[in-house]
C-alpha cells in the first residue's frame, strides 16, 4: 500500500492534465468565436471593425499556433492561472475561487441531506417487514431522479416562500436561505445514494453468509447492522467522487433558480458570454474535486475492506 | 414457453400488462407526447406563439387546460407544440451517445491492447467532469440553439455507453460459449458478429432507453438556463423558465410544463425498467 | 417416541411471481439423539428445502404449508421469530454448502465464531474471544490464535469449512444440519472434514442431519439413509438395507448411477494401441513468468483409447487440456497431433486442424450461446468450415441429435429450454459435427446430477465404440475415471505424479498422492451393493 500512494498521486495528476486538455480541445479548438461574442455582445449592437477583432485576438493570445497556445496555457494553468475573464477582465481563477465558499455551503448541506435521507430510505426500505412500506420507499429514489431539479426548486419557492412564508425565496443571506437550495441539490444525489445503497443491501441480504448469521440465532437487527450494512456500504463509497461532482454541477441550476451567488452563477453567466477562461477554470476545478475525493476513497478503501488491505487496489480512481 | 398455443400466449401477454397498470400508463404517456411531436394540431387548435392579450394570466379552465401566460398564450398549446423540439433534441442526444459510445466501447473491448487503453483513458476523463458542466463547455464552444444543446448532452453522456459496451464485450468475450465457438474452428470475425455483438448489445440498448429520461432532464435544464431555442419558440425547459417571474401570481405557468417533463421521464424510466428484466422474469 | 427431530407430512412450497411451486410434498423423517441420518437426492428432490425448513431458514418465498416439525417434543412450525432465534445456534445448528461464500468477508474469523456465544449469552463478553480460539482448535485448526485474527479470504476453503463447523459447535447444539458440507471442496479435503465432523458429533453426542447428493458419502457416514425424489421421501432405512436391498425403483437407479459405488468399467479396458494420435512432450506453462502452472508434462494417447487426466483444483489439468487444443500456447514443450506440432502452427493452419479435435466443456449452461437455437449450435462448426448446403447441414444436425439420443424436435429450441443433461448432449453433438478424431472432455459430467452423469458417460462410451473416437478426459473424480479410462495420468501441482494403465493405477498405485485420492473416494467402506 505504501508504494501505491505515489502511483495513485501520479494517476490523479494525469487525470487533471487530461481534463485540462479536454477542456482546451473543446473550448479553444472547436468552432465558435468568443471575441465576436464579447465585442458584439455589448448593448446597442455597436459596429465591430476587423481591426478591433484582431487587436482583441492578439491580446488574448488567440493568434499563436495551436501547439504554442496549448503549451503556454498548460504551463500557466499548472500555476493556477487560466487567464483573464473575457467578459469582465478579472482573473478567472480569482473569480471562481471567490465564488467557491457560497457554493460549498449549499453543496455541503445538500450532501448531508442526501446521505441522511438517501441512507435512511435504503436502510429502512430493506429492513422493514411491511411490504407496502418497503415498496413505497423503493419507489422514492426513481421518483427523485425523474423530477427536473430546476422545477423542483421553483415549486419549493412557491410552496415554502410564497404560500407558507417560511423561508426567504431568493438571496444568499442567513442559514434559512440555504435550506431550499440544499434540498433541491440533495434530491437527485439522495436518490442515487438511496438507489445504490438499497440495491447493494438487497444483494448482500441474499449472500449465503447471512444464512449462517441467522443460523447462529442472531436477530434481524444484528444481521442488518452488524454484517450487511458494512458490506453494502463499501461499493456505495466509490460513488462519492461522482456525487460531489454532481452536486457542484447541480449548483449551476440551483443557484440560478434561487438567484444565489456562487460557482454555478459564475458558470452560467460565463457560458452565456462565451467566457472561455472562466468556463475552463470551472471545469478543471470540478475535475480536481473528483480526483481528490476519489484519491481519498481509494486510499481509505483498503482500511475499510480487509480483502484489499496490503494489496494494490483496483483502479478506483478511473471511475465508477 | 414458446411452444404454447397462440390464444394462451395472447392471454399471458395480456395478463402481463394487466398486472402492471403503471407500465401501461407509461406507454400511454409516451405515445401521447410522440403524437404531440408529430401532429400537435390533434390536441389543440390554439396558437402557441400569438397570444390573446385579453385572456392573459388566466388560471386553468376548460378553455385553457394549463391556463394562459403573460401575453395570453395558451400554456397547454405551448406544451403540446414544444414537444416536437424537446423530443427531437432528446432523441438526437441519445443517438449521439449511443452510436458514438457503443462504437468506442466495441473498439476498445474487441481490439484490446493500446487501443483499449487509449479509448478508456479518454472515457475516464469524460467521466471525471460532471456531464452538465461538460455539456455547458460544449455549448460555450458550439454556440446556443437546440441542436447544439442536444449534441452537447449526447457527447457528455457517451462515456457511460462506451464503458458499458466495453464491459459487455469483455464479459461475453470471455464467455465459455465464445471460446467454444473458437475451439470449434469459427473465425474471429464470425465470433464477433454472431456471438459477441448480439449478446452484448442488449444491456446497451436498455441503457439507451434509461438515458432517454436523463437526456430529457438535461436538455430541458440547458433550455431552462436559456441556451436552447430563442424565446417565442416553445420548448419545455424554457417554458418553465418563462414562468419564473410569475411564481407568486400564476403558478400554472411553471407547474404544468415541469410536470410534463417529470411525467415523460418517469414513463421512460418505467419502460426501461420493464425492458431490463421484468419481461424475462415474468 | 424418542426422536430428537421428527418431521411429519411436511409440505413446503415456494411462492413466486409466476405462481406457487411445490418443493416438498409430504416428507417424513426422524433423527434420534446422537444419530447421523443422511438425506440423499438429486437437485430438485427437496432435500435441501426440508433441511432448511427444520431450522426455519427457507429461502425467500418458501412457506411451510402443512405438516409438523417436532424438535425434542416441541413443534417448531408455529414459532415466532424470537423463539426461532433461541432455537437456532443453541438447539439446531447449520453447516452450509459453500464455505467460500458463507462467512462475512469483512469480519475477523474469531469474531464470527464468538458471535454465537454472544447472541446466546453463553460466556461473558470478555471471555468470548478466548472461547472462540478454543472452538477453532476443536474444529481442527492449527494456530487458532493467529487464525482467529484473520479474515475469511486469508483462509483456504477447507479451513473456512472448519471455521463454519466451529460456529456450528459453539452453541453446543443437539442437532447439526449439514447441507452438502463438502461438495465445494477437493476430495481429499472433503474426507478430512467429514471425518472431523463425524468425530466431533460422536464425542459430544450431537445428532447430524447430513444432506448429500452422493450416496457414497451417505454410505460412509450415516446410520440411516432417507432417499428423496421430486419432493417426496421414497425410501427410508438403515444404510445397510438401502445399499444391499433397496426397495424402491428410484433408489436402485440412484445406486446404479452412483459412480463412487461402482466397481466395474463401462466397457472392457483396452491396451495402448499402435497408432499414436496425440503426443504431449515436456509441456510447461507459466502465466506470470515465474510459477509454472504446468511443469514438464508428457503423455501419449493412442487412437480409440481414453486417457483420463486426474487432479484436484489447481493441479494444472485444465491448462494442460487447453494447450492440447491450442487455446493456450505452452511456454515450453510440444503438442503433436497426428504428426503436426500444433504449437508451431499459424493461426489459420491451427483453425483448419481444429476440425479434427474438438472440446466438450464442463458447464453446459455456459458453453452454448443463449441466443442460438440448438440447430444453430450444432451446425456452427459445419458453417465455419463451409461444409454442405443449409439443407444438408440441417439433415446432419438431425442425424447428430439422433446419435446423442435427443429428439429432432429439439432443433428449434433454445438452450434455456433444455435440461442440463440435454444441453450437454447438444454440446457433444456439436463436437461430433465435423467427424473429429479426438474429443477433449473437460469435466463433462461434474455439473450434472448423478443419474444424468451416468447417462452421459454411457453415451460417451457408446459413441467411442461406434465412431472410433479417442478421448482425453479431464476430471477430478477418480470414481468417474474408474468407469471409463484405459489409461490414467494423475496430476498434482502442475506435474504428472503417476501414469499408467487404469487397472494398475487404481489397484496398485505407486504415488502416495494417488493412494490418498483413492482412499478419499466416498463409498469405500460401504458394503458391496448388489447391482
Amino acid at each position: 500500500m505504501t508504494n501505491g500512494v505515489p502511483r495513485r498521486l501520479a494517476q490523479a495528476v494525469v487525470v487533471l492534465w487530461a481534463a485540462f486538455t479536454l477542456s482546451f480541445v473543446i473550448l479553444y479548438l472547436l468552432p465558435g468565436d468568443a471575441v465576436l461574442a464579447k465585442l458584439g455582445g455589448g448593448e446597442g449592437g455597436s459596429t465591430v471593425t476587423a481591426a478591433d477583432v484582431a487587436r482583441e485576438r492578439a491580446a488574448l493570445g488567440l493568434d499563436d499556433p495551436v501547439v504554442v497556445q496549448y503549451g503556454k496555457r498548460l504551463v500557466a494553468a499548472a500555476q493556477g492561472d487560466f487567464g483573464r475573464s473575457i467578459a469582465t477582465g478579472e482573473d478567472a481563477t480569482t473569480l471562481v475561487l471567490n465564488a467557491l465558499p457560497s457554493t460549498l455551503s449549499i453543496t455541503g448541506l445538500g450532501l448531508l441531506f442526501a446521505v441522511v435521507f438517501g441512507g435512511a430510505i435504503a436502510i429502512l426500505g430493506t429492513y422493514t417487514r411491511s411490504r407496502l412500506l418497503s415498496q413505497f420507499l423503493a419507489s422514492l429514489p426513481p421518483l427523485g431522479n425523474s423530477l427536473p431539479p430546476f422545477w423542483v426548486g421553483l415549486m419549493l419557492i412557491q410552496v415554502f416562500s410564497f404560500d407558507l412564508g417560511l423561508v426567504p425565496a431568493l438571496g444568499s443571506d442567513g442559514f434559512s436561505s440555504l435550506v431550499l437550495p440544499a434540498v433541491t441539490l440533495a434530491l437527485p444525489t439522495g436518490a442515487i445514494i438511496g438507489q445504490v445503497l438499497a440495491k447493494s443491501l438487497r444483494t448482500q441480504l441474499d449472500e449465503p453468509y447471512v444464512e449462517v448469521v441467522l443460523a447462529k440465532g442472531a436477530g434481524r437487527a444484528r444481521v442488518h447492522f452488524g454484517h450487511v450494512l458494512r458490506n453494502a456500504a463499501l461499493p456505495a463509497l466509490t460513488l462519492v467522487g461522482v456525487l460531489a461532482g454532481n452536486l457542484l454541477a447541480g449548483s449551476v441550476i440551483t443557484e440560478s433558480v434561487f438567484s444565489r451567488d456562487g460557482i454555478g452563477r459564475v458558470t452560467a453567466s460565463a457560458v452565456s458570454a462565451q467566457d472561455i477562461p472562466v468556463v475552463q477554470a470551472v471545469i478543471v476545478l470540478a475535475a480536481l474535486f473528483f480526483v481528490v475525493l476519489n484519491l481519498v476513497v481509494d486510499l481509505l478503501y483498503p482500511v475499510l475492506d480487509p480483502r484489499l488491505a496490503g494489496r494494490v487496489t483496483a483502479k478506483a480512481v478511473s471511475g465508477v | 414457453m414458446s411452444s404454447l398455443a397462440p390464444p394462451n400466449a395472447v392471454r399471458q401477454e395480456l395478463g402481463f400488462y394487466l398486472r402492471r397498470p403503471g407500465l401501461v400508463l407509461s406507454g400511454a404517456v409516451i405515445v401521447f407526447v410522440l403524437l404531440c411531436a408529430v401532429a400537435p394540431e390533434l390536441f389543440t387548435s390554439q396558437d402557441p406563439i400569438a397570444g390573446v392579450p385579453a385572456e392573459r394570466l388566466q388560471g386553468p379552465s376548460a378553455a385553457h387546460l394549463f391556463g394562459t401566460d403573460e401575453t395570453g398564450r395558451d400554456v397547454f398549446a405551448r406544451v403540446v407544440h414544444g414537444a416536437a423540439l424537446s423530443l427531437r433534441a432528446t432523441v438526437l442526444s441519445v443517438l449521439v451517445s449511443l452510436i458514438a459510445g457503443a462504437a468506442l466501447g466495441l473498439l476498445a473491448g474487441s481490439r484490446g491492447g493500446w487501443v483499449d487503453s487509449l479509448v478508456m483513458r479518454v472515457v475516464d476523463v469524460l467521466q471525471s467532469v460532471p456531464s452538465i458542466l461538460l455539456s455547458l463547455a460544449l455549448v460555450t464552444a458550439l454556440g446556443f440553439g437546440t441542436t447544439n444543446v442536444a449534441i452537447a448532452v449526447g457527447v457528455a453522456n457517451l462515456a457511460t455507453f462506451a464503458r458499458l459496451m466495453r464491459a459487455e464485450v469483455l464479459r461475453v468475450r470471455t464467455g465459455v460459449f465464445v471460446e467454444a465457438a473458437r475451439a470449434a474452428g469459427v473465425r474471429w470475425t464470425g465470433v464477433l458478429a454472431r456471438h459477441i455483438l448480439p449478446n452484448s448489445l442488449g444491456p446497451v440498448l436498455v441503457l439507451a432507453t434509461l438515458s432517454f429520461g436523463t437526456a430529457v432532464l438535461e436538455v430541458s435544464a440547458l433550455s431552462f438556463l436559456g441556451y436552447g431555442a430563442t424565446p417565442p419558440t416553445p420548448e419545455w425547459g424554457s417554458l418553465v423558465a418563462g414562468g419564473r417571474g410569475f411564481l407568486a401570481t400564476a403558478w400554472w405557468m411553471t407547474t404544468f410544463p415541469g410536470l410534463t417533463v417529470a411525467a415523460v421521464v418517469l414513463a421512460t424510466n418505467r419502460i426501461s425498467r420493464a425492458l431490463d428484466g421484468e419481461r424475462r422474469l415474468g | 417416541m424418542s426422536a430428537l427431530l421428527e418431521i411429519r407430512d411436511l409440505v413446503v412450497s415456494y411462492h413466486t411471481r409466476s405462481g406457487v411451486v411445490p418443493a416438498v410434498r409430504g416428507a417424513d423423517l426422524a433423527v434420534a439423539p446422537g444419530e447421523i441420518v443422511a438425506v440423499v437426492g438429486e437437485s430438485g428432490s427437496g432435500k435441501s428445502t426440508t433441511a432448511h425448513a427444520a431450522i426455519g431458514l427457507l429461502p425467500r418465498g418458501g412457506r411451510v404449508e402443512s405438516g409438523s416439525i417436532t424438535f425434542a417434543g416441541r413443534d417448531l412450525t408455529g414459532l415466532s421469530d424470537k423463539q426461532w432465534q433461541q432455537v437456532r445456534g443453541s438447539d439446531i445448528a447449520l453447516v452450509p454448502q459453500d464455505p467460500t461464500v458463507s462467512l462475512d468477508p469483512v469480519r475477523r474469523v474469531g469474531e464470527q465464531v464468538a458471535e454465537v456465544l454472544l447472541v446466546h449469552r453463553l460466556v461473558p463478553r470478555r471471555a468470548a474471544a478466548a472461547e472462540a480460539v478454543r472452538l477453532l482448535r476443536t474444529a481442527g485448526i492449527t494456530e487458532p490464535e493467529r487464525r482467529a485474527r484473520q479474515y475469511p479470504h486469508e483462509l483456504s476453503g477447507g479451513l473456512r469449512q472448519r471455521v463454519l463447523i466451529a460456529i456450528a459447535l459453539a452453541g453446543r447444539p443437539r442437532l447439526i444440519i449439514a447441507d452438502e458440507p463438502t461438495s465445494a471442496l477437493d476430495v481429499t479435503v472433503q474426507r478430512e472434514i467429514l471425518d472431523h465432523l463425524e468425530g466431533l458429533a460422536a464425542e459430544s453426542g450431537t445428532a447430524v442431519l447430513l444432506i448429500t447428493h452422493d450416496l457414497g458419502i451417505a454410505a460412509d457416514r450415516a446410520a440411516r439413509v432417507v432417499v428423496m425424489s421430486q419432493g417426496e421421501v421414497v425410501e427410508t432405512g438403515s444404510t445397510r438395507e438401502i445399499l444391499t436391498a433397496p426397495a424402491h425403483a428410484y433408489t436402485r437407479e440412484l445406486l446404479a448411477a452412483a459412480p463412487s459405488l461402482s466397481r466395474e468399467p463401462l466397457r472392457a479396458r483396452l491396451d495402448a494401441g499402435p497408432d499414436v494420435l496425440l503426443a504431449v512432450n515436456g509441456v510447461s506453462k507459466s502465466f506470470d513468468g515465474r510459477t509454472r502452472v504446468v511443469d514438464d508434462v508428457s503423455f501419449t494417447l493412442t487412437r480409440g483409447r481414453t486417457l483420463a487426466l486426474v487432479g484436484e483444483s489447481g493441479s494444472g489439468k485444465t491448462t494442460t487440456a487447453r494447450m492440447v487444443v491450442g487455446l493456450e500456447t505452452p511456454t515450453d514443450g510440444t503438442v503433436t497431433f497426428d504428426g503436426n506440432d500444433i504449437t508451431t502452427l499459424g493461426r489459420e493452419e491451427l483453425r483448419l486442424l481444429r476440425r479434427r479435435f474438438q472440446l466438450v466443456y464442463q458447464n453446459p449452461y455456459a458453453s452454448l450461446n443463449p441466443r442460438f437455437t440448438i440447430e444453430e449450435v450444432i451446425t456452427e462448426p459445419l458453417r465455419a468450415f463451409g461444409v454442405g448446403s443449409p439443407a444438408e447441414r440441417r439433415t446432419r444436425a438431425a442425424e447428430l441429435l439422433d446419435q446423442v439420443a435427443l429428439p429432432s424436435s429439439m432443433l428449434a429450441r433454445k438452450p434455456a429450454e433444455l435440461s442440463g443433461g440435454q444441453r450437454q448432449r447438444a454440446a457433444i453433438a456439436r463436437a461430433l459435427a465435423l467427424h473429429p478424431d479426438l474429443l477433449v472432455c473437460d469435466e463433462p459430467v461434474s455439473a450434472l446430477d448423478v443419474s444424468v452423469q451416468a447417462q452421459i458417460l454411457r453415451l460417451l462410451v457408446r459413441l467411442q465404440e461406434e465412431l472410433g473416437l479417442t478421448y482425453l478426459f479431464i476430471t477430478h473424480d477418480l470414481a468417474v475415471v474408474r468407469e471409463i479410462a484405459d489409461h490414467i495420468a494423475v496430476m498434482r501441482d502442475g506435474s504428472v505424479v503417476e501414469h499408467g494403465p487404469a487397472d494398475t493405477v487404481l489397484t496398485t498405485p505407486n504415488a502416495q498422492y494417488t493412494k490418498d485420492l483413492l482412499a478419499a473416494i466416498p463409498g469405500a467402506v460401504a458394503p458391496d451393493p448388489i447391482r
